[in-house]
C-alpha cells in the first residue's frame, strides 16, 4: 500500500523533533512511506475559525495531491492537520454544494480521496501493539506517564470516529506495550488553549497549568503528547507557569514517537530529545537507571 | 392592553436574556420582543437574517437549541468571557443579531469542539461559532479585544503568500498589528538557537492556486447587503 505522509507546517519549523523522532521510529518498524510532494498548509484553526470555504478548500488541495500520488492513506501527525483533512474530506462528502465549488476551483473531480488517520492510528494500525512490544530494548518501567489527548486527535467525535471522548485508551495501550506506565488523571481531553497561545497567553498560561497540575497531583513524571500546538503550549510555556506560580513541579512533555523511539533504544540525539524547553534528560537518567544522555 | 404588553416586553427581556429560559414565547409575543429589541440593533441588521445566514454557512438551525447550558458548563473559555456561549444561540434564537456578532465570547473560544461533543441535541456550537466568526469579520463586527482577529490575519498572510506558514513572519505582522512588539521576547533567543523558528518561508511551488482559493473565499456570499431583501 502507498502510505502518504502529510508532515504540515509545524513539524517542519517549531515540532521538528516530532518528524525526526516519527521518521526514525517508523524506520526502525520498517514501515514504507512517501511525503505528498508539494503539500500546503491545512489553514488550520485561523481558516476554519473565519471562513468556511477556505477551511474546506486548503485541505482539498493536500487531499488531491495524495490522490494523484497515488495514495491510498495518508497520516498527519500533527492532531490540527489531521482534523482539518478529515473534516474537509467529510464535508466534502455530505455538502454538495461546497463539493462543486471545490472541484471548479481545481479543476479537478473529488471522489475516492485517500484515508486520512492520525499518529495513533498510525501505531497501531501499521505497527501494532505486539510488535512494540517485542521490540523493545529500553526498561521504561519506572516513568509514570500522563497521556495527553487534547481535543482535535479526539472531536468531532461523530467524524472523526476515533477513541472515547470522555476517557480516550489507545496511547495508554500504545505506551504500555512500550513498557511505561500510565496514570489515571482527569485531565487528557481539557483543551490546552491551543491557537490562542499568542492572541491570549495568559487564558493559555492558565489552562496549561491546570492540565500540568492534574498531572503532577496524579504523580505522573511525564506527559505525552500526539500534538504539536499542545507540546508548545504546555512545555514552551511552562517556565513561564512556574514563574507566575511558583511551587509547582516542572513535568516535561515528549511527543508519543519520542517515547516509544525511547523504548526501542534509538539515540536521544536522533529523536530530539534536547530540543524541548523543558530538558527531560536529567529525569530520564534517573529514571532508566542508565545514561540517556546529558 | 397596551400596558400589558410593555410590561411583557419588559419581562421577557429581562428573564429571557438573563435567566436563560423561557423558550416557550407564542410567536405573537416573540414578534413584539423582537419589535422592540430591534430599536437597539444597528439599523440595517433589522432587514437582515442572519440566522438564516447562519444556519446556510453552518448547516444547522440555532433554534433546535433548548438552553441546557451543558455547553456552557464544559467550555474552558467560559470563565473568561462574560458571556457563555449557550446565551450566544439564545441571542440568536431572539433575534439579537448584533449582540452575538459583536461579543467577546466568539473570539475566545478555541475550537475545541467539548460543546459538540457533549451537546445532547447534537448541535455544533463549534460550526456554528465558525460561521458567526466569519459573519462577524466580512461584515466589521468587531469585539473590544481584536487580538484573535489579528493573530488569524497574520496567520493566514502567510499561508496566501507562500502556501505555507511561516512563523517568523507571522509574528512580525501580528506585532505590528497590535503593537505588542516585545510579547514572548524571552523565548524567541532559544527557539533560533533549537532552529525551531527558520528566518526563510518554506515556499510551496504552485502557490498560484492557493491566492485563487484566498480571492474567492474572501468574496464568498456572507456580505451583508447581498442577503438583505
Amino acid at each position: 500500500m502507498n502510505l502518504g505522509y502529510y508532515p504540515g507546517c509545524s513539524l517542519t519549523g517549531t515540532a521538528k523533533e516530532y518528524d525526526a523522532s516519527l521518521r526514525e521510529v517508523l524506520s526502525s518498524f520498517g514501515i514504507q512511506f512517501n511525503e505528498i510532494n508539494d503539500w500546503s498548509c491545512c489553514g488550520a484553526t485561523s481558516a476554519h475559525a473565519t471562513n468556511y470555504l477556505l477551511s474546506i478548500a486548503l485541505p482539498a488541495r493536500n487531499l488531491l495531491l495524495a490522490k494523484h500520488q497515488g495514495m491510498e492513506e495518508i497520516f498527519a501527525p500533527c492532531a490540527a492537520c489531521f482534523n482539518r483533512l478529515i473534516s474537509s474530506k467529510h464535508e466534502l462528502e455530505i455538502n454538495k454544494n461546497i463539493k462543486l465549488k471545490v472541484e471548479d476551483l481545481y479543476t479537478d473531480k473529488f471522489d475516492s480521496s485517500p484515508e486520512v488517520i492520525n499518529v495513533v492510528q498510525l501505531f497501531l494500525q501499521h505497527i501494532g501493539l505486539k510488535e512494540i512490544s517485542t521490540k523493545k530494548k529500553i526498561d521504561l518501567s519506572n516513568l509514570k506517564i500522563a497521556c495527553y489527548y487534547g481535543c482535535l486527535l479526539l472531536r468531532p467525535r461523530q467524524i472523526l470516529e476515533f477513541d472515547d471522548n470522555e476517557d480516550p485508551q489507545m496511547m495508554e495501550e500504545i505506551i504500555t506495550a512500550a513498557g511505561a506506565k500510565a496514570v489515571k488523571w482527569d485531565f487528557k481531553t481539557e483543551c490546552c488553549g491551543a491557537s490562542h497561545t499568542i492572541a491570549n497567553t495568559e487564558i493559555v498560561e492558565n489552562l496549561s497549568r491546570k492540565i500540568i497540575e492534574n498531572a503532577a497531583v496524579n504523580k505522573a513524571d511525564l506527559i505525552v503528547v500526539a500534538c504539536p500546538m499542545c507540546h508548545s503550549n504546555l512545555d514552551m510555556r511552562q517556565k513561564n507557569i512556574l514563574k507566575h506560580n511558583p511551587g509547582h513541579k516542572e513535568i516535561p512533555v515528549l511527543y508519543l514517537t519520542q517515547l516509544v523511539g525511547l523504548a526501542i533504544g534509538i539515540d536521544y540525539s536522533k529523536l530530539g530529545l534536547n530540543l524541548h524547553f523543558i530538558n527531560p534528560l536529567p529525569l530520564l537518567n534517573s529514571k532508566l537507571k542508565k545514561e540517556v544522555g546529558t | 392592553m397596551k400596558g400589558k404588553t410593555f410590561f411583557l416586553n419588559y419581562a421577557y427581556k429581562i428573564f429571557g436574556l438573563f435567566t436563560i429560559k423561557n423558550n416557550n414565547l407564542s410567536s405573537e409575543d416573540k414578534k413584539s420582543f423582537d419589535s422592540v429589541n430591534s430599536a437597539v440593533l444597528r439599523k440595517n441588521t433589522e432587514t437582515i437574517d442572519y440566522k438564516k445566514l447562519v444556519t446556510e454557512i453552518s448547516g444547522q438551525d440555532p433554534s433546535i437549541c433548548y438552553q441546557c447550558g451543558k455547553c456552557s458548563a464544559g467550555c474552558p473559555v467560559r470563565a473568561y468571557t462574560e458571556t457563555p456561549p449557550n446565551r450566544i444561540i439564545r441571542y440568536f434564537q431572539l433575534g439579537l443579531y448584533e449582540k452575538a456578532l459583536k461579543s467577546e465570547t466568539i473570539w475566545l473560544c478555541t475550537g475545541c469542539m467539548t460543546c459538540s461533543s457533549r451537546c445532547p441535541k447534537n448541535f455544533e456550537l463549534s460550526k456554528f461559532m465558525d460561521a458567526l466568526r466569519e459573519i462577524a469579520v466580512k461584515n466589521n463586527y468587531k469585539p473590544k479585544n481584536t487580538n484573535a482577529i489579528k493573530f488569524h490575519q497574520s496567520f493566514l498572510n502567510q499561508v496566501k503568500k507562500y502556501g505555507r506558514t511561516f512563523e517568523f513572519g507571522m509574528i512580525r505582522d501580528y506585532k505590528l498589528l497590535t503593537g505588542k512588539l516585545f510579547q514572548d521576547i524571552d523565548a524567541a533567543p532559544a527557539m533560533f538557537i533549537k532552529g525551531k523558528i527558520s528566518i526563510m518561508p518554506h515556499k510551496i511551488s504552485d502557490k498560484d492556486i492557493i491566492q485563487k482559493i484566498f480571492k474567492d473565499s474572501s468574496e464568498q456570499k456572507v456580505k451583508a447587503e447581498n442577503i438583505s431583501e
